[in-house]
């Protein structure tokens, strides 16, 4: 919402402001400006001129040599190129000193262009006369202009006025970010009522008091019927006839257009001028092309097309209000008239509608016809329906003022609301409580009778009038006497009362260490969307029957590329190891912390579940083995301290088939790691090896613990054992452990792999394994024979899978 | 022969050759060859037994002098050896100390996590517990708990991307104070970062996937100055002590009184500059206090209780915080900007 500080202080006459006060003030008190656009910023020192007498210039032959009127007892001389120059004209005359705000082309200058006298090919020059253009406007707003020349002043004008007065450019707009609570305050108004209730001065509306002849509306109008009254809460209508469409006057004009509203003629303007006003959008029906002369307010029938005065053909459906004649719809309610009804030229009688209708109906409807106007755009927050009569005679008020026609006696006025006439109790005591401060009641009392809300004494309520819809609770009052004390004059203090703990939920603890944990290891955070394409599975060679396909979908997304929620944390990583590479950053390691969702059962009817997946990424340096440090190393810090099995036999497409594995904990599937598949490398274009490994941290929530308990640092001496081994290469060094582990007995301390070979030595297909095993009491010395027992057993349950000690 | 001249040439010739050993080596062979089993002082004292036993005591006492003043300047000599030794290899180890560092790679974290961490500790510290709620909500949570009813136009407002008409991607992390107040436990004073999401188009200032971090006090006596003081407090330790604060009247369905915060530009410190395009402020956050019906919507009284909440962007503290002037880095993850972090 905009408004021209002029306008508004038709309203507020007292008010005596800066635009920096006026920003700031009217901020504070809730009606926030976003910024003010002074119209006269870049241009100075310009006056009304007359030309008095044109010479050509003796040294140019597109130039020629004026003498100009300014008011002045001399003439001032000013060489033009202007092609419309003619003695006698009026135009603004830029002086010696003065600044205009940009060029001919209508490309401004920031800080505007300075004039200075000077001489043009020999010939002395003291100004400049100008352009709309180089004001800063444009014959948008000021179709009078030429469309190339000097700008013309109408011969009334006073030579040596100031030229940016008489062009209503000493104004300034102020632009605001209104709230959608306060659909009043979207009106010259509403903002002037609030300015004057900020600089606390008097707020005077409009008079509004319509001259109408003696006929009356009934002999030119039959009436209106309202079918769909839940759609339509007031209807109002008037007559006017003998209508002169011409332009509207300049006043008029130029406040439309500091509002940024191009001026047409009288009658459109009129209707503008007052939706500006009153915040009432309203539409005139060339009268003689209602049939019937009557209106019909009803919904559209389903399939029913419209062509709206833009000439665009409209479809529309059942939920679709229209305004129609006694055969046809002439207008689409709230949101845009019809060609087949409008304002021609050649009017002579009008129908004015000023109507209130249902907000979300308007809102949904223009969605649906595709078609956001300005009328929409405040029917839609929904509009106090007492507006409406005051807009409409307002607007035939100006009607008569202008001269644009004759307003025909009386008004149609169909109404099926009722004023919700809000009370609400005046607890001060409350109210201080509520906010913290200590407010004089009958410092609240007066901000309540700055905003027009009035005080029941009697019964200590606060009556609420029908133009403020958002007030409706004690709250919703101490926001006003909030905002009128002043936000910046409430104390701050902090909460007393009971003490409470601060912490991270225990899943947000198991986060942090896996953070931590991941940056030891040089891995970086990445965050990627939570939507993603369904093209993701078949670049990840997920098989078309896996359910990881079964994905929650969006139903409105930004697009297929964002258009369902993962089930698989991959994409992410390996689109940033992707851009990365792309980027060629060598040596790259992520991670990412992030949902996955997968729904119960499809469609939804539930929430899905949502599980949180630390999902580590690299390529460069390090291998698989890197994967299974950083997560095992996780999984001990958060408690996860027993072995970790490794089944190679995890069957993930997008993992290389031989290398990769689960990580089973608890005898359950935890996560998983691996070298991605050389053809999702290829699908990813990432020309390294990519290793993955993803860890599925609800399951380790549910096991994680940060109880420990110390356990005694041995003091009786160690005994080792090495064990140098040969085997097949199929068989796994897990195979090996779990032996070791199982059969080493009370005393196993530790086991340790020291080598492994292939190759000279050793027979083809077969491998040498190389552990350290060590045995420790912690209550004596261990002999020869607490050794020599577990060691055989050990060697004995190798020997069974046919691993051979290497002689 | 005279037993004195002996000893005397004895310990001429030692001293002649312990000043003339330079290695330690040399030292020990002197000392050796002096004071050793073979020694020469070690066979004249053996060399006692052929004289007269009265003049033993005094024979013995001259060669034992002899033998302390040969290892006094032994010890002296050696000290003085191995110092000059221990001066010559610390000259020869010297490093050239500005090599580069050794390091192990740390990784890092996301600035939009650096951020959070930041906003956790500061409410940790005043005693709020960090909680969490679900991104694919039900409307009731998103929306009509929060005064937000079916066809309010705040829906169209936030952009909201649906999976079936009654189940969404949370717009807002404000539904975690349903949850929360729905849990029944009070006095509650918590906040919930998490991931929202809305239907704008990726470009330098949205994305359709963001973080907010919600909070909100529950308690007897919650006054408008308790939610002024706490934020206040929470701005000057997130921008530095000298961060000054402006509310300014908003609106917001589940609040009332409803503020957005300020803060003075932390650049130029409220002069304008650039960077605040001028105003010397930079609106931060909304917040407001916990609007009656919310309240009652989830089964708490609000004539005996009250509530302030708020919400922070956390990619908007991060791109200011630390002047990132696109937010599409923070979803490109390239590693030469999350190494800043």
């Amino acid at each position: 919402m905009n408004t021209s500080y002029k306008w508004l202080k038709d309203y507020v006459p007292d008010l005596e402001v800066s635009d920096k006060e006026f920003m700031d003030a009217m901020t504070l008190s809730g009606s926030k400006v976003e910024c003010f656009n002074r119209l006269d910023a870049d241009i100075e020192n310009i006056v009304v001129g007359q030309v008095k007498k044109i010479e050509k210039h003796p040294d140019a032959e597109k130039l020629v040599v004026c003498q100009v009127d300014i008011g002045e007892d001399e003439l001032l001389q000013i060489v033009t190129g202007a092609p419309n120059v003619a003695e006698g004209m009026k135009t603004p005359v830029v002086l010696d000193g003065g600044r205009v705000a940009g060029g001919h082309d209508g490309k401004k200058t920031p800080g505007g262009i300075k004039i200075k006298k000077g001489k043009l090919r020999g010939v002395v020059s003291n100004g400049m006369m100008c352009s709309i253009e180089e004001l800063g406007s444009d014959r948008n707003f000021y179709p009078e202009a030429p469309e190339e020349g000097l700008y013309q002043f109408s011969d009334d004008v006073e030579v040596g006025a100031d030229a940016i007065d008489v062009l209503g450019l000493h104004d300034v707009v102020f632009e605001y970010e209104i709230t959608s609570n306060r659909v009043e305050c979207y009106s010259v108004l509403g903002l002037a009522r609030e300015a004057a209730a900020t600089f606390n001065k008097k707020f005077i509306p409009p008079v509004v008091q319509v001259k109408e002849n003696s006929e009356n509306i009934n002999d030119y109008f039959n009436g209106v019927t309202i079918e769909d009254k839940d759609l339509c809460s007031r209807y109002c209508a008037r007559v006017v006839k003998n209508i002169k469409i011409q332009p509207s006057p300049q006043w008029m004009q130029r406040r439309l257009a500091a509002h940024g509203i191009r001026p047409i003629n009288n009658i459109v303007d009129i209707t503008n001028y007052v939706m500006e006003e009153y915040g009432q959008p309203m539409h005139a029906y060339d009268l003689d092309t209602i049939e019937g002369k009557e209106i019909i307010v009803r919904r559209a029938k389903a399939g029913e097309t419209f062509v709206t005065l833009d000439g665009q053909e409209r479809n529309l459906d059942e939920n679709i209000l229209m305004i129609c004649d006694a055969q046809k719809a002439v207008g689409i309610a709230g949101i845009m008239g019809g060609e087949n009804s409008m304002i021609t030229d050649d009017v002579n009688t009008m129908l004015f509608e000023a109507a209130c209708f249902d907000g979300t109906n308007i809102r949904l409807s223009s969605k649906k016809v595709g078609l956001r106007t300005d009328a929409s755009g405040k029917f839609e927050k929904g509009l106090d329906p007492n507006n409406a009569i005051e807009a409409i005679n307002r607007a035939c008020q100006l009607v008569e003022e202008l001269g644009a026609g004759e307003v025909v006696g009386g008004v149609v006025d169909i109404s099926h609301f009722k004023n919700k006439n809000i009370r609400i109790k005046f607890e001060p005591e409350k109210i201080n409580k509520f906010l913290g401060t200590d407010i004089a009641v009958n410092d609240m009392l007066s901000y309540f009778e700055r905003l027009e809300l009035s005080y029941d004494s009697d019964t200590k309520e606060i009556i609420i009038p029908s133009f403020r819809q958002d007030l409706e609770c004690f709250a919703d009052i101490a926001e006003e006497v909030a905002r009128f004390y002043g936000y910046d004059n409430i104390p701050t203090t902090l909460p007393s009362g009971e003490a409470t703990t601060g912490q991270l939920s225990f899943k947000l603890r198991i986060e942090e260490i896996a953070k931590n944990t991941a940056q030891i290891y040089g891995f970086s955070e990445a965050m990627s969307f939570s939507f993603e394409s369904p093209k993701v599975f078949d670049k990840l060679l997920i098989s078309q029957d896996s359910k990881l396909r079964d994905a929650v979908v969006i139903s409105n997304p930004l697009g297929e590329d964002y258009s369902i929620m993962r089930t698989t944390p991959l994409n992410g990583i390996l689109t940033s190891l992707a851009a990365n590479y792309n980027h060629r950053n060598k040596n790259v390691r992520l991670y990412e912390l992030a949902n996955i969702y997968i729904p119960k059962q499809m469609p939804l009817t539930e929430l899905p579940n949502e599980r949180i997946q630390l999902t580590f990424g690299m390529y460069g340096d390090g291998d698989f083995f890197t994967m299974k440090g950083v997560a095992e190393d996780f999984l001990y810090a958060v408690g996860l301290k027993d072995k970790i099995v490794y089944n190679p036999e995890a069957g993930r497409p997008f993992l290389h088939p031989g290398r990769q594995a689960d990580m089973i904990y608890d005898e359950t599937v935890i996560g998983y790691i691996g070298e991605l598949h050389p053809t999702v490398a290829d699908n990813y274009n990432i020309g390294q090896r990519v290793y993955i490994a993803v860890i599925d941290m609800p399951e380790i929530v549910e096991r994680a613990t940060f109880d420990i308990k110390y356990t005694g640092i041995a003091k009786y001496p160690a005994v080792s054992r090495d064990l140098s081994m040969v085997m097949k290469k199929e068989v796994l060094v897990g195979q090996i452990e779990e032996i070791i582990e199982s059969k080493g007995g009370q005393y196993l301390e530790n086991y340790e792999l020291f080598d492994i070979y292939e190759g000279e030595q050793i027979k083809d297909g077969y491998k040498s394994v190389a552990y350290s095993i060590t045995f420790r009491a912690n209550d004596k010395t261990l002999e020869e024979s607490d050794v020599r027992e577990p060691m055989d057993r050990i060697l004995k349950n190798l020997e069974k899978i046919g691993i051979e000690l290497r002689q | 022969m005279d037993i004195e001249k002996k000893l005397k040439e004895i310990r001429e010739e030692a001293l002649k050759q312990i000043q003339t050993s330079e290695k330690l080596e040399k030292l020990n062979d002197v000392r050796v060859g002096f004071l050793g089993k073979k020694g020469e002082l070690t066979a004249l004292l053996k060399s006692m037994k052929d004289v007269a036993p009265e003049e033993r005591p005094a024979f013995g006492q001259k060669v034992n002098e002899t033998r302390q003043a040969i290892e006094k300047v032994l010890e002296e000599t050696k000290s003085k050896l191995e110092n000059a030794a221990r001066e010559a290899k610390l000259r020869a180890e010297v490093i050239d100390v500005t090599l580069p560092a050794r390091k192990v790679n740390l990784g890092h974290r996301h600035p939009n996590t650096v951020a959070l961490e930041e906003v956790e500790r500061i409410f940790t510290g005043m005693g709020y517990e960090v909680v969490e709620g679900p991104e694919i909500e039900y409307d009731y949570y998103n929306f009509e708990a929060l005064n937000i009813p079916a066809n309010h136009p705040a829906k169209d407002e936030q952009d909201t991307f649906y999976i079936t008409p009654d189940i969404l991607l949370r717009t807002q992390t404000s539904g975690v104070q349903v949850h929360e107040m729905e849990r029944g436990k009070l006095p509650i004073r918590m906040i919930a970062p998490g991931r929202v999401f809305r239907s704008d188009e990726v470009d330098a200032t949205h994305s359709p996937c963001f973080h907010q971090i919600e909070g909100m006090v529950i308690d007897k006596n919650i006054t408008f100055a308790d939610l002024k003081g706490t934020l206040a407090e929470f701005a000057k330790q997130l921008f530095g002590a000298d961060t000054k604060v402006k509310f300014r009247p908003h609106h917001f369905p589940f609040t009332e009184p409803s503020a957005e915060m300020d803060v003075t530009c932390f650049k130029c410190k409220g002069e304008g500059c650039r960077f605040c395009k001028g105003e010397g402020w930079i609106e931060i956050l909304g917040c407001g206090m916990i609007h009656p019906r919310v309240l009652k919507m989830s089964g708490i009284d609000p004539d005996e209780y009250s509530g302030f909440a708020f919400g922070v962007g956390l990619e908007r503290i991060a791109l200011l915080k630390y002047e990132i002037d696109d937010m599409r880095l923070l979803y490109e993850n390239d590693i030469r900007f999350l190494k800043q972090f």
